[in-house]
């Protein structure tokens, strides 16, 4: 049962987010000019690393906001979680 | 001849000897106290035999006083409040409690299943898997009687008649554990100021206070016991729960407790839960779940009467109960000493004390043979007697390097065999919340190791084995957690305990011997419970069973409802010494939730009939209800099905519904559709992106429909979008389909596009939508409104117009999903119902009928209108809906753009949109979800071209129609495909997917 | 092999039990294979126990980073069925239920198959639409299933609630009576030991850390233990698909979740089918030994930790309490997790890959066990031959490009 702080709203229970999956996968500019392949590491090809992991959330049941989030996929330690368009973190030193 | 021996004492005790309980066990009447247990009334009544065991159906009786009894279970209460399973330990009783013993037949005395020992031989661990293999095929029959002597007790005859609350609790430090260290620990916090819970599973904090007779200061224990708990209770943030178990420890410092309410009455006072489900967030959490005494394992370790030394001690200082009459003690450790003296002083005669070390000392064993017992050492219980109760031991030397113990045999009567292999920590929530644990040499077991999470352990889970320790450690380890809660902390001063005598080391010896080889002769149980012998663990160790979870799962040992809390730490001791390995080196079975069993009602919660889920009702529902609609569930929405009059079936009210629709008016309630108000200067550049077709150069007041693809090139879903300004626009979705879009879009300007400026929010509950269908439509809303033109010239089709309807503000947009002559009229929902009404009064002399979703999709399904999820499934594209002209591609980029132009999506074979007719004549409608075939005569398994989506009875066309998803469909016009159905085979021929007014004269009139 | 049967065990009762042979070699490895496989789960030792059956490959090693059987095959609900929606998938789930139709006997190791049915509910008219659609295209392809008036239901499952005043009422089911559980360790153990006998190496605590190639590729994989060389590594680790792939520099459509199940404690038979309700998120069994077995959704957020989080217990609980009221007073006994690897459409991914002699097998999502011994038996052949198999050429990594995915999440919610 994570315990997630909501950049807007503060810690709040589990429950009340939905997580989106991995964070920061940029949408192709160039999309129709990439192979079905390349489109396809877009589409569905994910780090899925064991460690940390950068994410999305949505506080679904709070103010609706989306937002980044740096987890750890073994230990759930959240490391971070910040706004839209805020820099991305850096992964914690030593860690992969 | 002395007195009669009275196993209740007559004296002492934390029982209310003024408020006797009456009670049933098996029918038979029973009398204890309030404050008793169930276990400790029937021991005071002499009932020694209460249960049968799980596989070999050994009689068995009470082992233990807590929640590790893998023995005394009970069917507890009746009919709907019946029970399985329940501990008779753990039971508090009540005047009126009825409980009986289980899996036995035809009774507890005469059990047949006890046939199972005749067999025993040819039923080791694992014999399942080695045998029902012959003939092929007859596991099933075996399984049958497999399954029918499983189980153990039964589940309620009826729905529970319960009520469960589930609680959110937020906290500083919470403290599991009210014994002395758990006591301690939540006074330290306390004091500090910390918001402190402090739970404890039994009825009455102070754990193993309640029943040593330990002295603080001099005086009872428990007077100091009192004192903290007045205090705690004194102070405003410390919140005391007894009767709560918590039984998970989970990420983030977050703990699952489960608080019994009303377990101990008959049944819950009115408006009271039975239970409290609490979900506790701490900042820190001490653990001060204490230590389980562990058995040794002998041969026929498992007859009534064979007890914990240290239950026995609990039983006669908490409940004044005598387990018997005359004792033997066999132990490997000091400590049993304490109970066996207090059991002594208490008037059990105490026949012997075995002890497993060959030169037992310390002050312990000097005060046993001071006050006249007999020890007996290097000895071990060889085997027990008796049949519903034990009757005596066998003792015998043992001898070193032998596996045999024959010397000095002697036999002693008695009816209670008290034994104790030294303490178990309970280091289960903080194994579960990812803490390491450690093995520690000398009193063989785990203890917490490094802590992952905020938590501590303290006292006797952590392997303090002194009161005073145990209250120490318990001091500091409140302090340090109220003082990392950033509260100036101190450990409070403490009451002086007794000095204890210094213990002598244990004599580790996992399996006793006897006078045959372990597994020859009578039988070792290591899991009472599971009936799991040391013979059967060292059977799978030899056939490489290896790994402890290989050894769990292949003997069952640890998997049943105790979980192993008395077996699992001799199991995998007996594991290393078969496979010739150090106990760190197997290591130790994960703990998982819940520490003991919890009410699946209380995990439920309140998340059941209406409150399963919300049921969302639009504001002309009361209106269905009273015209009798029958309803249907849409996602979370309970929409008008159809509408039946007196004597009519569906088929009849869909006629009637129909019929008017297509030639008097329809109304309809179309209020459930998501409506999504966007706003903003980007608003149509966002639209753009968003939908395959183009919005900037829609006019405002005008309406288009609309498909939002998924990313993939998928459909989505589609619905009428409206401009009401400039920037200003109002999206309309499925039904079901709300929420998810919503929440898609907000990602995508949240997440994606943030520099567009726009705004979505939704209004759907905001607004009521009555929509006026049929020939007559624009008559009803004529009488109905003054200020809106209705001419099609001024109002054409797919427009919008504002004004008054029946007095009220309403916007009325010009659309249609029937294929006739349509409006929809959207006002505030509170004036939902007065639209309704009025337009039910103008329109009765149009023969104004209501029509629910059922006519609703016929009509759509005659014009070949797709329904998102019927039509489609997450795999069609617009081009497969025969829709190609709603998507844009010059636009330079929209959702699914690209998607659409994967390989895959191009295939010309795809599944396409098509309509099916049936031949002349045939009146029976193809079942949907029908599948389609080319080859009128192929068999199973055959190539299939696609299946039937929709298919209806059309009354317009007093015909069946369909509409179809199939290969190549369009270019399959004409072709015949034939539907292989249980009962016939039937053809139809593929045709354009609409069947009314395809020249769309009738929505333009 | 010494075969197991009644009178093995009666000749062994007279000695006690103790005579037993093991059921498998602990052997060291090998400094080369001919097969490497990659996760000693139930894929993984149907996949070796298939080579040296079906291909005659039996100088193979099953490599098992801690016990085998101890990932997602000793973790899941035992379900198993076949009736999947897409012609693709119910070929391949109706090949692995015919193998475990046969398996106790061909591996004499009892999987105790109970095909007592399994019976999926309908809620709403929807329900009822897409649950005949599956049941029509099944009965075409020759896979038995069959649709459930409400009347059937109700006397099939006496204590299911029915009533029409529920929140969800109950309005029909379909029925694959083929389908059932079986012993999930019993389906591991048997593989491994039947494996054993015909040669195939299982090393267990023998954790892969590299694959080892040279230029476009396999050479053998780095482990624990040492290095081991193969021309042919075939990674079977439900869990940890993404982390084998990467160390081949390959990234898959994978994400990985905890998944929770749940036992109540055991109790005399009540419910004697498998029952699953899609829209009330309910997923039970009874087990032979009487525990009732639950399956809860998956945890929303990527996890390798096999933990979850009370509320989706909970809510699963709740279902089963909704369809089943007088299970509110059984108790829950034990709740765990597995990681389950998801793939985009819910299908698996059985394949060769870019890297010359690498195979994948992953992705079963929450629906694996089911298909142990027929995703064994094709990912023999695909290995044995460089070639999928016809029943699992549609699953190839190659359908994420193209398109061409095998969409098994059910059809989307009703939209109307």
């Amino acid at each position: 049962m994570l315990l997630i702080h909501c950049p807007w709203c503060g810690p709040r229970e589990e429950v009340e987010f939905r997580c989106g999956g991995q964070g920061h996968i940029a949408r192709p500019a160039d999309a129709m000019d990439i192979s079905d392949a390349e489109y396809a590491r877009y589409l569905f090809m994910r780090t899925n690393p064991k460690g940390w992991h950068y994410e999305r959330w949505n506080h679904v049941h709070g103010c609706r906001r989306w937002f980044n989030a740096l987890r750890h996929t073994v230990t759930h330690e959240i490391r971070a979680t910040y706004r839209p368009g805020e820099k991305k973190p850096p992964l914690p030193d030593g860690t992969t | 001849m002395t007195a009669p021996f009275d196993l209740r004492r007559p004296e002492g005790g934390r029982i209310d000897r003024a408020r006797a309980m009456r009670f049933v066990f098996d029918g038979a009447g029973y009398s204890g106290y309030a404050g008793d247990t169930l276990a400790s009334a029937l021991l005071a009544n002499g009932v020694r035999l209460v249960a049968r065991s799980f596989k070999y159906h050994r009689p068995r009786g009470i082992a233990t006083a807590g929640a590790e009894e893998p023995n005394a279970l009970v069917q507890l209460r009746g009919n709907a409040r019946s029970e399985p399973n329940i501990r008779a330990t753990q039971v508090e009783l009540y005047d009126g409690l009825v409980a009986a013993s289980q899996n036995r037949w035809p009774s507890l005395e005469l059990d047949l299943g006890a046939l199972n020992s005749v067999f025993a031989k040819l039923l080791p661990a694992g014999f399942y898997y080695k045998t029902f293999m012959w003939p092929p095929g007859f596991w099933h029959f075996y399984e049958r009687l497999v399954r029918r002597m499983a189980g153990m007790g039964r589940a309620a005859d009826a729905s529970d008649p319960d009520r469960y609350d589930h609680r959110w609790a937020h906290c500083d430090v919470l403290v599991v554990g009210a014994g002395p260290s758990g006591l301690a620990a939540a006074l330290a916090a306390g004091r500090a100021g910390a918001r402190v819970i402090l739970c404890d599973e039994q009825a009455e904090p102070g754990g193993s206070l309640l029943g040593s007779g330990a002295t603080l200061d001099g005086a009872p224990a428990m007077q100091w016991a009192g004192a903290v708990l007045a205090e705690l209770g004194a102070l405003p943030d410390v919140t005391v729960l007894p009767r709560t178990t918590a039984f998970g420890y989970y990420d983030h410092n977050a703990l699952g407790l489960v608080e019994r309410v009303a377990d101990h009455a008959a049944e819950p006072l009115p408006g009271q839960p039975r239970q409290r489900l609490w979900l506790v967030r701490a900042r820190q959490v001490v653990l001060a779940t204490g230590a389980i005494e562990r058995p040794l394992v002998f041969r026929d370790n498992d007859r009534p009467g064979v007890m914990l030394a240290d239950a026995a001690r609990t039983y006669l200082g908490r409940y004044a109960v005598a387990c018997g009459r005359r004792a033997v003690l066999f132990t490997n450790n000091d400590h049993a000493y304490d109970a066996a003296l207090a059991l002594h002083a208490g008037g059990v005669d105490l026949a012997a004390i075995v002890d497993l070390r060959a030169e037992p000392g310390g002050l312990r064993v000097d005060a046993a043979r001071a006050r006249g017992l007999r020890v007996i050492a290097g000895r071990a219980v060889t085997a027990t007697h008796g049949r519903s109760s034990v009757t005596g031991v066998d003792i015998a030397r043992l001898q070193e390097g032998s596996d045999l113990a024959v010397l000095d045999r002697e036999s002693i009567a008695c009816d209670l065999v008290l034994n104790s292999g030294g303490w178990t920590p309970s280091v289960h929530l903080f194994s579960q919340s990812g803490g390491r644990l450690r093995y520690d040499e000398a009193t063989g077991a785990f203890l917490p190791g490094r802590a992952v999470q905020a938590v501590r352990a303290a006292g006797s889970c952590n392997g303090a084995v002194a009161l005073k320790d145990c209250l120490k450690q318990g001091a500091a380890a409140g302090a340090a957690a109220a003082g990392d809660c950033g509260f100036a902390a101190a450990p409070p001063a403490l009451p002086a305990a007794e000095p204890e005598p210094e213990s002598a080391p244990m004599r580790l010896l996992w399996v006793v011997p006897s006078d045959a080889p372990v597994g020859h002769k009578g039988k070792h149980f290591v899991d009472l419970q599971n009936d799991v012998t040391a013979a059967d663990l060292r059977l799978a160790a030899r056939e490489g069973y290896r790994s402890v979870e290989h050894l769990k799962r292949y003997t069952t040992t640890g998997m049943g409802t105790d979980q192993g809390k008395t077996s699992n730490l001799a199991a995998l001791a007996i594991l290393a010494e078969a496979t010739g390995r150090e106990i760190p080196a197997v290591g130790t079975t994960t703990f998982r939730p819940p520490y003991t069993p919890v009410a699946m009602g209380a995990l439920t919660g309140r998340t059941v009939g209406a409150l399963l889920d919300p049921a969302r009702w639009t504001p002309i529902h009361r209106w269905h209800v009273r015209a009798g609609a029958v309803f249907e569930n849409v996602g979370q929405w309970q929409r008008a099905r159809y509408y039946p009059q007196a004597g009519e079936d569906m088929h009849r009210a869909l006629a009637r519904e129909l019929h008017a629709a297509r030639n008097a008016v329809g109304i309809f309630d179309a209020s459930t559709l998501g409506k999504i108000d966007v706003k903003g200067p980007d608003a149509a550049r966002f639209l753009d992106l968003v939908y395959t077709n183009s919005w900037s150069k829609l006019g405002i007041g005008r309406c288009r429909y609309g498909f939002m693809l998924r990313e993939d090139g998928y459909v989505f879903d589609d619905g009428v979008t409206t401009r009401l300004a400039d920037d200003h626009f109002l999206v309309s979705t499925t039904t079901g389909n709300a929420a998810p879009v919503l929440s898609w879009l907000e990602d995508l300007l949240q997440m994606e596009w943030t520099e567009l400026k726009v705004r979505l929010t939704s209004v759907t509950e905001e607004y009521a939508v009555v929509t006026l269908s049929g020939p007559f439509a624009r008559r009803v809303l004529t009488e109905l409104t003054a200020d809106i033109d209705l001419e099609p010239k001024a109002f054409p089709f797919m427009s919008l117009s504002h004004g008054t309807v029946a007095g009220i503000a309403a916007r009325v947009f010009r659309v249609s999903f029937t294929g006739e002559l349509s409006y929809e009229v959207q006002v505030k929902a509170s004036y939902g119902l007065a639209l309704w009404n009025a337009c039910m009064e103008a329109g009765e002399k149009y023969g104004i009928t209501p029509y629910g979703t059922e006519a609703m999709h016929v009509l759509r399904a005659e014009k070949g209108y797709v329904i998102v999820g019927q039509e489609t499934d997450g795999t069609v594209t617009p081009y497969d809906l025969g829709m190609g002209w709603i998507v844009n591609d010059n636009k330079p980029d929209f959702i699914g753009k690209r998607g659409l132009r994967r390989a895959d999506l191009q295939r010309p074979d795809r599944k396409q949109l098509v309509g099916l007719r049936l031949e002349a004549g045939e009146r029976r409608k193809l079942p949907e979800g029908a599948h389609l075939v080319a080859d009128r005569d192929a068999v199973p398994p055959m190539p299939m071209l696609g299946h039937v989506t929709s298919s209806y009875w059309s009354v317009a066309l007093d015909a069946p129609i369909a509409l179809a998803m199939i290969k190549g469909g369009r270019a399959r016009m004409g072709e015949t495909v034939y539907a292989p159905l249980p009962d016939r085979v039937a053809a139809a021929t593929v045709v354009e997917p609409c069947f009314w007014d395809p020249e769309g004269k009738r929505l333009h009139g | 092999m010494k075969r197991y049967s009644i009178f093995s065990l009666a000749r062994n009762a007279l000695s006690h039990h103790e005579d037993w042979p093991q059921a498998w070699r602990s052997p060291e490895p090998k400094p080369a294979y001919d097969v490497i496989i990659v996760g000693g789960g139930g894929h993984g030792l149907a996949t070796a126990y298939y080579l040296a059956k079906e291909h005659g490959i039996s100088n193979v090693a099953v490599l098992e980073k801690g016990w085998l059987g101890g990932g997602n095959t000793g973790r899941n609900t035992t379900v198993i069925r076949s009736n999947y929606l897409w012609d693709e998938s119910a070929h391949l789930y109706e090949k692995s239920l015919q193998l475990y139709e046969g398996l106790s006997q061909d591996l004499n190791f009892n999987i105790m198959l109970s095909q007592r049915g399994v019976v999926n509910l309908a809620h709403s008219e929807h329900d009822l639409r897409e649950l005949s659609r599956r049941v029509h295209a099944l009965r075409l392809n020759g896979i038995d299933s069959e649709v459930l008036s409400l009347d059937e239901v109700r006397r099939l499952i006496p204590i299911l609630d029915c009533s029409p005043a529920a929140r969800y009422p109950v309005l029909g089911a379909s029925v694959q009576w083929r389908g059932g559980i079986a012993r999930h360790d019993a389906v591991a153990w048997g593989f491994a030991r039947a494996a054993d006998a015909r040669g195939v190496d299982i090393i267990q605590n023998c954790e892969v850390t590299g694959i080892l190639r040279d230029g476009g590729r396999v050479t053998g994989v780095e482990t624990t233990r040492g290095a081991i060389r193969a021309p042919k590594v075939g990674c079977v680790v439900a869990g940890h698909a993404s982390v084998l792939a990467a160390m081949a520099g390959l990234s898959l459509p994978i994400e990985s979740h905890p998944l929770q199940a749940l036992v109540s404690e055991p109790i005399k038979p009540v419910l004697h089918t498998v029952v699953m309700s899609s829209a009330v998120h309910a997923y039970i069994s009874q087990s032979d030994k009487g525990e009732l077995v639950m399956g809860a959704g998956i945890d929303t957020w990527n996890s390798y930790a096999q933990r979850g989080s009370l509320p989706v217990v909970a809510h699963t609980v709740g279902a089963v309490c909704e369809l089943f009221p007088i299970f509110g007073r059984v108790r829950m006994m034990r709740s765990w997790a597995g990681i389950v690897d998801i793939c985009p459409d819910a299908s698996p991914i059985i394949s060769r890959t870019p890297v010359e002699g690498l195979y994948f097998n992953c992705g079963w999502g929450t629906g694996g066990f089911k298909a142990t011994p027929g995703s064994g038996w094709v990912f023999a052949y695909t290995i044995a031959r460089d070639e999928p198999h016809p029943l699992n050429a549609p699953f190839a990594l190659e359908r994420f490009s193209t398109g061409a995915l095998i969409d098994e999440h059910g059809a989307a919610a009703v939209a109307h």
